[in-house]
C-alpha cells in the first residue's frame, strides 16, 4: 500500500480501499513506524504530488538529498499522495489515526491546523521556533496561520496566495473595454461580460466557479470574493458564531444566476466538472476564449517554464485586476487567502530531527525556489525582497498587493462541512433547481444542522 | 412407588445412553475441531466489522477535531440525526431505485435472457457473445468506473455514435445522472447473473422439456411452467447476491457522478463515504452503513422466505 504512487488511479483506489476498511471498523495498521532504535533513523514524510516534477515534489526531493548528505545515518522516506486537496486531507487525516502510520513531517492545509491540533495530530513547536533564528523572518500574518487556539503554534508557513481577477487583454480589448481594466463594482463586471458576449459570441465572458465539483474552489475563487465583498460575513470573528440569514449570501447567489442564466460563465454542467480548472487555464485563456475568470496568485506557475500549461505570452495577454466589492464600498477590493504549511506528527519518535529537516526545507534558498516555482506570496522578508523573487513573473507586485485586503477562512472543524453547505447553494442556483433566496435558506438550515442553534447569528 | 422403584434401576442402565451421550458431544467436538479456524476467521473478518461498526455509529468519532481524540458514547444521537437528515430519504430512495432498476429488474432479466438465448444459439456466437458480456465483469470495478464515464461524458463515445446519426449530444452523467449509472451497472454485472443462469439451465434435464413438447406446449409456456420453476433456487440465490452486491456499488457511482450533480445520484454508500471522510463524521458515517447492513439483511430475509415458499 505504501510507497511511490505512479497514478491518480492507483492513490484514488487505495483512498477507497482505506475508505471500505475504516467504514467496517477495522484499521488499516502495520508498516512504518521503524525509525527510532539506535543511531539509524527514518523519517517518513507526507506530501501532495500534483504531478510529476511539481515545485513541491522538487522541494521535497532535494530537501531528502541534502538532509541524507548532512545526516548519514538517517533515510528520508518520501510518501507523495497524488490526488486532489480533499482526497489528500482525507488519506493524511486516516494515516494519523495510528502512531504507527502516523508521517514525522507532512505537508498541511492551514485550514485544517486548527482542527487537526484539536485532535491531538499535530507537534507544538513552540519550543523549536525559540531556537530558530530564521523565525524572525517570517511575516506575522502568514505565523497567524499555524497558530492553534491556545496560542501556541502548531506549523510553519511555506507560502501564501490570493485571488484576483485574471483577465485576457486580447478578449477585452476587442470587445471595447479599456485596458488596464478595472472594475469597481459588481456591476461593472456584467457590464464588460456583456459587452463581451455581444462581440464575440463564442467567448466565455467572464468566468466565476460554482458547485461542489470543483470544491474548495468554488468557494475561495468564486464565492467568497462575493460574500466578503458584501455587508455581511460569514463568520462573526468576535461573537465567533455563523452568520444565518444574510442579504449579501442571497445577493452573492444572485450575482452568480445572473452570470450562469445569461450565459456570460460556462454552462452549469462544465462548472460541475471537477477538472474545469485545468480547460481554463490550458485552454479556455491561451486560446482567447475567456475574457476573465478569478483566480489564486498562484496561476502564473501552470503557464510558466516547466508548468503543466506552458504558455510563453501570458505575461503579455493577461492582465490582473482586484476583485472589487459589490457596490464599490471601502475598502473597495476583497480577496481570499490560504496555504499551506510544514507540520510535525505530534508522535514522531524523532521530532529534533523531523524539525531540523523543516528547517532545511525552509531555509532561504529552498524555499526561495519553491516560492518561485510555485508562484507563492514570499512569507519570508529575505525571500520576499529577493530580485529572484521579484522578478519571477509579471504579476508578483499585483497579486502581492491585494493582501491588505484579504481575508482568511475561519478554519474551526466544521468548516469543510459549512463549505460543501455553500458549494451546494451555488450549485442549486446554477442549475436552476432553487432560486438565491430559497438556496439562501437551505444553506441557513444546513449551518444550524451543523453547528447547532446556538452557534449561529441572525443578521 | 414399587412400581418406582422398579424403574429406577431399569433407568439406571439408561443412564449408559448418558455416557453414550457425552461420549457424542466429544465426537461432537471433535467432528466440529475442523471447521474452528473457518468459524474464527469468520468471526474475525465478518462478525467482528460488523459488530465494531455498531460499536462505532453509537460514538461521535472522527477524522479531526476533538472528537478523533475523545470519541464519546452518544447512544442513538447518530440514528437520530440521520432520520432528521433531509438527505437521507432522498438517499434511500435513491439506493432502493438504482436496486431494484439495474439488480433485480435489469442485471437479473438480462442475465436470464442471454443465458437462454445462448442456450439456442450455435457455439461459435455463445462463445463470443460470452466473451462480450464477460469482459465488462472481470474488469476490476475502478476500470469499469472508468470506461462507463468515458461512454457516457459530455464528448464520450455515446455522444459521439450518436452525433454520427444526427442527434443532438445528451450531457448524460449531468442531465440524466441515475439512468447512466443504472445502465453502468447493468453492463457491468448481467454476466454474473447470466452464468448462473446458465449453470443452472444446464442442470434442466432435456426430458421434461421434451416431453412437455410432445404435449404442444409453445416455447413461452414451457419456460414459464418448466424451465423457471426448476431453477427457482438460483433464481433466489442470483436475487440475493446481486442485490447485496449493489447495495454496496460505491467505486462505479463515485468515479462517473461522484454523487452529483446536486446529490441527484448520491446512493447511501456515496453520503456514507461523504459524511466519514470528506465531512470527518466517522460516527455518523458508520450509522448510514449500518442502515446499509439492516436494508441488506431485509431483502435476505424476503429471498429466503421466497425460497422456502412452494
Amino acid at each position: 500500500m505504501r510507497g511511490t504512487r505512479s497514478t491518480s488511479v492507483k492513490s484514488s483506489l487505495s483512498l477507497i480501499a482505506a475508505g471500505l476498511l475504516v467504514l467496517t471498523g477495522c484499521s488499516a495498521g502495520g508498516g512504518g513506524g521503524d525509525a527510532g532504535a539506535g543511531d539509524e533513523a527514518t523519517l517518513r514524510i507526507v506530501y501532495q504530488k500534483s504531478g510529476e516534477g511539481s515545485p513541491l515534489d522538487t522541494l521535497m526531493q532535494d530537501v531528502k538529498t541534502q538532509f541524507e548528505a548532512g545526516n548519514e545515518n538517517v533515510t528520508v522516506q518520501l510518501e507523495p499522495v497524488e490526488g486532489s486537496d480533499e482526497d489528500y486531507a482525507t488519506r493524511l487525516a486516516l494515516s494519523q489515526r495510528s502512531p504507527d502510520t502516523a508521517p514525522d513531517v507532512f505537508y498541511e492545509d492551514t485550514f485544517k491546523v486548527r482542527s487537526d491540533v484539536d485532535a491531538g495530530y499535530l507537534l507544538n513547536l513552540d519550543p523549536y521556533l525559540a531556537e530558530w533564528p530564521d523565525w524572525e523572518r517570517f511575516n506575522e500574518g502568514a505565523k497567524a496561520a499555524g497558530v492553534a487556539d491556545d496560542g501556541a503554534t502548531y506549523a510553519v508557513p511555506l507560502g501564501t496566495d490570493t485571488r484576483v481577477i485574471w483577465y485576457n487583454k486580447k478578449v477585452l480589448e476587442a470587445a471595447g473595454v479599456e485596458v488596464p481594466w478595472a472594475p469597481k463594482t459588481w456591476e461593472d463586471i456584467l457590464a464588460a461580460a456583456r459587452q463581451i458576449k455581444v462581440s464575440q459570441p463564442d467567448v466565455v465572458p467572464f468566468n466565476m466557479y460554482a458547485g461542489t465539483g470543483t470544491g474548495e474552489g468554488t468557494v475561495m475563487q468564486s464565492f467568497y470574493e462575493l460574500l466578503y465583498g458584501t455587508d455581511s460575513q460569514l463568520y462573526n470573528e468576535d461573537q465567533q458564531k455563523w452568520v444565518v440569514g444574510s442579504q449579501g449570501f442571497v445577493d452573492s447567489l444572485a450575482f452568480l444566476k445572473t452570470l450562469y442564466d445569461e450565459e456570460l460563465a460556462l454552462t452549469p454542467a462544465q462548472a460541475l466538472d471537477p477538472n474545469i480548472w485545468q480547460a481554463v487555464f490550458g485552454e479556455y485563456l491561451p486560446e482567447d476564449r475567456m475574457g476573465g475568470v478569478v483566480e489564486g496568485s498562484y496561476s502564473p506557475s501552470f503557464w510558466q517554464e516547466g508548468g503543466m500549461f506552458e504558455w510563453a505570452d501570458y505575461g503579455d495577454v493577461m492582465g490582473v485586476a482586484p476583485f472589487p466589492t459589490q457596490n464599490g464600498q471601502e475598502p473597495g477590493a476583497v480577496s481570499m487567502s490560504g496555504g499551506w504549511t510544514l507540520a510535525i506528527g505530534a508522535n514522531s519518535q524523532n521530532p529534533d530531527l523531523a524539525f531540523e529537516f523543516l528547517k532545511t526545507a525552509m531555509n532561504q534558498e529552498n524555499l526561495l525556489k519553491y516560492t518561485v516555482d510555485n508562484s507563492q506570496i514570499a512569507v519570508r522578508s529575505d525571500i520576499a525582497d529577493d530580485p529572484t523573487y521579484l522578478e519571477s513573473n509579471p504579476f508578483v507586485a499585483d497579486v502581492s498587493e491585494v493582501v491588505d485586503v484579504t481575508h482568511y477562512r475561519p478554519a474551526t472543524s466544521d468548516y469543510p462541512e459549512i463549505s460543501t453547505a455553500a458549494q451546494q447553494a451555488t450549485e442549486a442556483v446554477i442549475t436552476g433547481e432553487r432560486t438565491p433566496e430559497e438556496a439562501a435558506a437551505d444553506y441557513d438550515a444546513a449551518v444550524r444542522d451543523i453547528v447547532g442553534a446556538e452557534n449561529v447569528v441572525e443578521e | 412407588m414399587t412400581a418406582g422403584t422398579s424403574t429406577r434401576p431399569a433407568l439406571r442402565p439408561g443412564a449408559g445412553p448418558g455416557h453414550g451421550n457425552s461420549g457424542r458431544t466429544g465426537a461432537l467436538w471433535l467432528k466440529l475441531l475442523p471447521l474452528a479456524p473457518a468459524i474464527a476467521l469468520l468471526g474475525i473478518f465478518l462478525a467482528g466489522p460488523i459488530i465494531f461498526s455498531i460499536y462505532g455509529s453509537f460514538t461521535n468519532a472522527a477524522l479531526t477535531g476533538k472528537n478523533a481524540k475523545d470519541p464519546q458514547f452518544i447512544g442513538f444521537e447518530n440514528y437520530a440525526d440521520l432520520f432528521r437528515d433531509p438527505n437521507f430519504p432522498q438517499s434511500l430512495w435513491l439506493t432502493v431505485l438504482f436496486v431494484f432498476a439495474s439488480a433485480i429488474v435489469g442485471q437479473n432479466l438480462l442475465g436470464l435472457g442471454t443465458a437462454l438465448l445462448m442456450n439456442k444459439a450455435t457455439k461459435a456466437i455463445a462463445a463470443v457473445v460470452g466473451v462480450c458480456v464477460v469482459a465488462a465483469w472481470v474488469l476490476p470495478e475502478i476500470v469499469a468506473a472508468f470506461v462507463a464515464y468515458a461512454f457516457f461524458f459530455r464528448e464520450g463515445t455515446l455522444n459521439q455514435l450518436t452525433a454520427t446519426v444526427g442527434i443532438a449530444p445528451v450531457d448524460w452523467l449531468f442531465e440524466h445522472p441515475m439512468l447512466a449509472i443504472i445502465l453502468a451497472n447493468i453492463w457491468r454485472g448481467t454476466a454474473f447473473s447470466m452464468m448462473v443462469y446458465q449453470a443452472a439451465l444446464n442442470d434442466v434435464p432435456q426430458e421434461i422439456s421434451e416431453s412437455a413438447m410432445i404435449d404442444g406446449a409453445g416455447g413461452a409456456l414451457r419456460l414459464w411452467y418448466i424451465t423457471l420453476p426448476m431453477i427457482r433456487r438460483s433464481i433466489a440465490t442470483n436475487l440475493m447476491l446481486i442485490t447485496l452486491q449493489t447495495l454496496a456499488v460505491f467505486t462505479l457511482i463515485y468515479v462517473m457522478t461522484a454523487g452529483g450533480p446536486s446529490r441527484r445520484s448520491a446512493t447511501l454508500p456515496v453520503m456514507a463515504y461523504e459524511e466519514a471522510f470528506r465531512y470527518s463524521n466517522i460516527g455518523y458515517g458508520t450509522a448510514i452503513a449500518v442502515v446499509m447492513i439492516l436494508i441488506g439483511a431485509v431483502f435476505s430475509v424476503v429471498y429466503i422466505r421466497l425460497l422456502k415458499e412452494k
